[in-house]
């Protein structure tokens, strides 16, 4: 049997055997076929790019827009290939009724994924286009060119794609191979095109969620739990009925629904007050995190191991780092609408993934996913597995007691803080060893972590799942190894180590529920990595920016270091002025996405022990880029962002309760914190694959801000938050 | 009942009195801009203008704005023809998922409205109260700028 034909047979089976659940769940990882990028999951041209019989272009993709700027990054390939102009194309969103299935948008991965099936169906049609034109010219495809959308023949006849439409199949599965416009004559990739969403975003548009009314549309609000694992044991429901809102109980799932919506929200806190729960959380001493974390039963699993001769130790250094729970913290918590209709329910939901929603919430439901019909609407930015997928499963489960009746669910400030899935609490050690002449011979590294990927699939993995009267089990995580990693993301350092051993003690247990938070495991451990290497500089006498390069074979990472390193203006030995200080930090995203590197200068205010980032400056190779525009900006947020996480956050709680539910007990970076001056360098590669770079900066950065407070204040700060 | 004057022109609606001026605008009169945020004016997202003043929409009852003048986000243009403020935005790309950028605009609406030629230190200070999560702090303060001049 030949490959091809064996794949055909038992493609469902290669599929889950090839890919190890988890990364299939953060869309990562190869198809069944040998057909690049999405295309091996929709291999027919028409599931990314329809040509209308007026000869408007549609692109579709199975990948949803976060506020990352894909809808726009996909437009621009699409546009380039197509050669047509970027205004006279429209784009469609994860849609279970239109789209093709790409998983979740996650990881990096939308241009390795959808962006790459968009540029080769866009190709393929383009050429299809041209072959009709040269059927109707009788003259050889050779002999023709497009632009503009039109195929221009030899002696300047222009025929506009539009007349060449008829008896255009595009229902054709995608050949393997594409042939591209040579990236020289690139007119929409590489360059910074304004974002499509924006207009609408900036004027008070119908661009989120939050914003949909449909007719006879009902509020309804969600009465959660005190804590995890509480039982509704009373409830006075007819503390609703002054409010005018109905009540909706399903075991522990406790909702209200009225026509106002400031009405379900009074009605909702009623209902909170007299609602009694049994509790029997038990949560850990966040007090001593560390010991928390390592009290956890674990399941090691190797990760690098590999040994060569190298010289003898003449200094060990050891060091251990911890990381407490944080939020994804989007400013608007999360919503959604359902709608439960004679021919199905239809959910709108700023979901990462509307085919693995819809899927777990048919499983809650007991519903065929044929059934539900799941459409991305955006939400407030995610950076994660936030509480949208709870959010769809509340609207749906609710919308199911409504028939008829649109139902729209929005999450209070209280609930997005205390119930999304926090990214994990995780601890690091690392020791390593340096030679006579102060290179790294020895380093033994392990990363204390629970799974960074609780995404739905399994009903059990949303909360009205398990509050109702099913009670659906959270699914046991398991470890498992793959490219892209989850706790164990990035704990392989990419330098030159002739000895190297690294463990991820996974943890099962979740004491407090987690998931997928923006780079997941690489934050940490590029934390940890990059902080020790620092420290190990420090113990050699040299540069920092020095000593990775002496350890840093890889000729892409080598010209970021040194491009972040000249854009910020490092000097030799890294010496700031007085209460400052500057520090660096380089990887590349999951060793093998996109590299970045990141230099900033803090400012150390002795008497507080507060850092505050006085400027960054960032250098990142992603491949070719398709906005840069849309590169920087997402890198800027990277920075930002990271410098919130390391300098302020964390989620507090006792031992039953969650504690930290605002943002004044849950305190981020403000405009007081940012920075004066944020700097991104772009080494475009004409020509190479797409790398994901959404998440490149949070590990640099983090630890960039470190070695700056250190060399500042003499300090080393291991643990996350430095305000402790 | 309540009666004011939105973006220039007189409404009155129907919503108890108690009802934060946030869902009367977005519940009442299906306007998008403000957002909920917080509920608690920690974040700004729901940031409107009344009287020329910031205020936090979420914190402020319908009964408190009886007669006065409110501008939202949707009173300084159109996304076909936007205003100075949505025009430098645009120009900025000052956006990332975007949410909390309607109530930074009118934060900085109600800044320039007072101070047209801010400083640095001054769009920093007035832009205190307004979270975003994304980090395009960078970009907004230079969008802010930039309508400035």
């Amino acid at each position: 049997m030949k490959r091809r034909e064996f794949l055909a047979r038992s493609g469902a089976l290669v599929v889950s055997f090839a890919l190890p659940r988890a990364t299939a769940q953060e869309g990562g990882g190869a198809g069944s076929s040998n057909l690049p990028g999405s295309l091996a999951k929709a291999p027919a041209l028409d599931a990314w790019i329809r040509v209308g019989a007026n000869g408007s272009i549609t692109v579709f993709t199975g990948k949803a827009e976060l506020g990352q700027g894909i809808k726009t990054a996909l437009l621009q390939i699409a546009a380039e290939e197509l050669d047509v102009a970027f205004a006279a194309l429209t784009i469609v969103t994860a849609d279970t009724a239109r789209t093709a299935n790409e998983g979740y948008t996650a990881g990096s991965n939308s241009l390795k994924d959808s962006g790459v099936a968009i540029r080769n169906a866009a190709a393929q049609v383009r050429a299809l286009l041209v072959a009709q034109a040269a059927k109707r010219l009788g003259a050889g495809a050779d002999s023709l060119h497009t632009a503009d959308g039109a195929v221009v023949s030899g002696d300047g006849k222009r025929i506009p794609y539009a007349e060449l439409v008829d008896g255009l199949d595009l229902h054709v599965e995608a050949a393997p191979m594409s042939t591209f416009k040579d990236p020289k004559q690139y007119r929409v990739v590489s360059r910074p095109v304004a974002r499509v969403d924006i207009p609408a975003k900036v004027s008070g548009g119908a661009a989120y969620v939050q914003d949909l009314r449909l007719p006879g549309m009902v509020h309804a609000r969600v009465v959660r739990p005190p804590s995890y694992g509480a039982t509704l044991a009373a409830v006075d429901e007819a503390g609703a009925a002054p409010f005018g809102a109905k009540v909706v109980r399903d075991g522990s799932f406790l909702a209200v629904v009225a026509p106002r919506e400031w009405s379900a929200i009074k009605a909702m806190r009623a209902l909170e007050r007299s609602a009694r729960w049994d509790e029997r959380a038990r949560l850990p001493d966040i007090a001593h995190l560390a010991d928390a974390v390592l009290g956890l039963p674990a399941e090691d699993m190797v990760v690098e191991d590999h040994h060569a001769a190298a010289p003898g130790s003449a200094r060990t250094l050891e060091a251990t780092f911890t990381r407490h729970y944080q939020v994804h913290g989007s400013i608007g918590p999360s919503c959604a609408v359902a709608w439960m209709k004679d021919d199905g329910l239809t959910i709108w939901s700023h979901t990462q993934g509307v085919y693995p929603d819809r899927q777990a919430i048919a499983e809650m439901l007991g519903l065929p996913p044929a059934r539900i019909r799941m459409i991305h609407a955006e939400g407030s930015g995610c950076y994660g597995h936030n509480g949208a997928d709870d959010a769809a499963a509340d609207a749906a489960l609710i919308a199911t007691r409504l028939p008829g009746t649109p139902v729209r669910v929005q999450w209070m400030r209280e609930q997005e803080h205390a119930w999304e899935p926090f990214g994990p609490a995780m601890v690091t050690k690392v020791r390593a060893a340096l030679d006579g002449s102060g290179r790294i011979v020895d380093w033994d590294y392990g990363v204390w972590s629970n799974s960074h990927s609780t995404r739905p699939g399994p009903a059990g993995s949303l909360l009205a799942a398990q509050h109702g009267a099913k009670a659906f089990a959270p699914p046991r995580q398991k470890v498992s190894k793959s490219a892209d990693g989850l706790g164990d993301r990035n704990s392989v350092p990419l330098y030159s180590i002739p000895n190297l051993h690294v463990v991820h003690h996974f943890l099962p247990d979740m004491p407090v529920r987690v998931s997928a938070l923006r780079s997941l495991g690489a934050y940490m451990n590029v934390f940890s990595i990059e902080s020790f290497m620092d420290e190990l500089a420090a113990a050699a006498g040299a540069d920092p920016v020095e000593f990775r390069l002496s350890h840093l074979e890889d000729a892409r990472g080598r010209d970021v270091v040194q491009a972040a390193a000249r854009r910020f203006g490092w000097p030799r030995g890294g010496s700031a002025p007085a209460g400052h200080g500057y520090g660096f930090a380089f990887a590349r995203y999951k060793n093998h996405a996109a590299y970045c590197a990141v230099a900033v200068e803090v400012a150390w205010d002795a008497e507080r022990s507060r850092a505050r980032v006085l400027r960054a400056a960032a250098a990142v190779d992603s491949g070719q880029v398709v906005n840069p525009d849309g590169l920087r900006n997402q890198l800027e947020g990277a920075i930002l962002q990271s410098a919130s996480w390391t300098l302020f956050e964390k989620v507090s709680f006792d031992r039953q309760r969650i504690r930290s539910t605002d943002w004044s007990t849950y305190p981020i970076l403000r405009f007081d914190g940012v920075p004066e001056k944020v700097e991104i360098e772009i080494l475009d590669r004409p020509g190479a694959p797409y790398l994901g770079s959404g998440e490149c900066g949070q590990g640099p950065a983090a630890a960039a801000i470190a070695n700056a407070v250190a060399r500042a204040s003499g300090k080393r700060l291991r643990d996350i938050p430095f305000r402790g | 009942m309540a009666a004011f004057e939105l973006n220039g022109r007189n409404v009155t609606v129907d919503a108890e009195p108690d009802t934060p001026l946030l869902y009367v605008l977005r519940d009442g009169l299906k306007l998008n801009a403000a957002k909920y945020g917080c509920g608690l004016g920690q974040c700004g997202a729901c940031t409107v203008m009344v009287n020329g003043e910031a205020v936090f929409s979420c914190l402020t009852p319908v009964s408190m704005i009886e007669g006065k003048r409110v501008t939202t986000l949707e009173g300084l243009g159109t996304a076909l023809a936007p205003g100075k403020l949505q025009q430098a935005f645009i120009d900025e790309q000052a956006a990332q998922c975007g949410y909390c950028i309607p109530g930074m605009m009118m934060r900085a609406a109600a800044l320039l409205a007072k101070t047209p030629h801010p400083t640095d230190a001054q769009i920093r200070e007035a832009m205190q109260p307004n979270l975003c999560r994304c980090g395009t702090h960078m970009r907004i303060l230079r969008a802010v700028k930039r309508a400035s001049e």
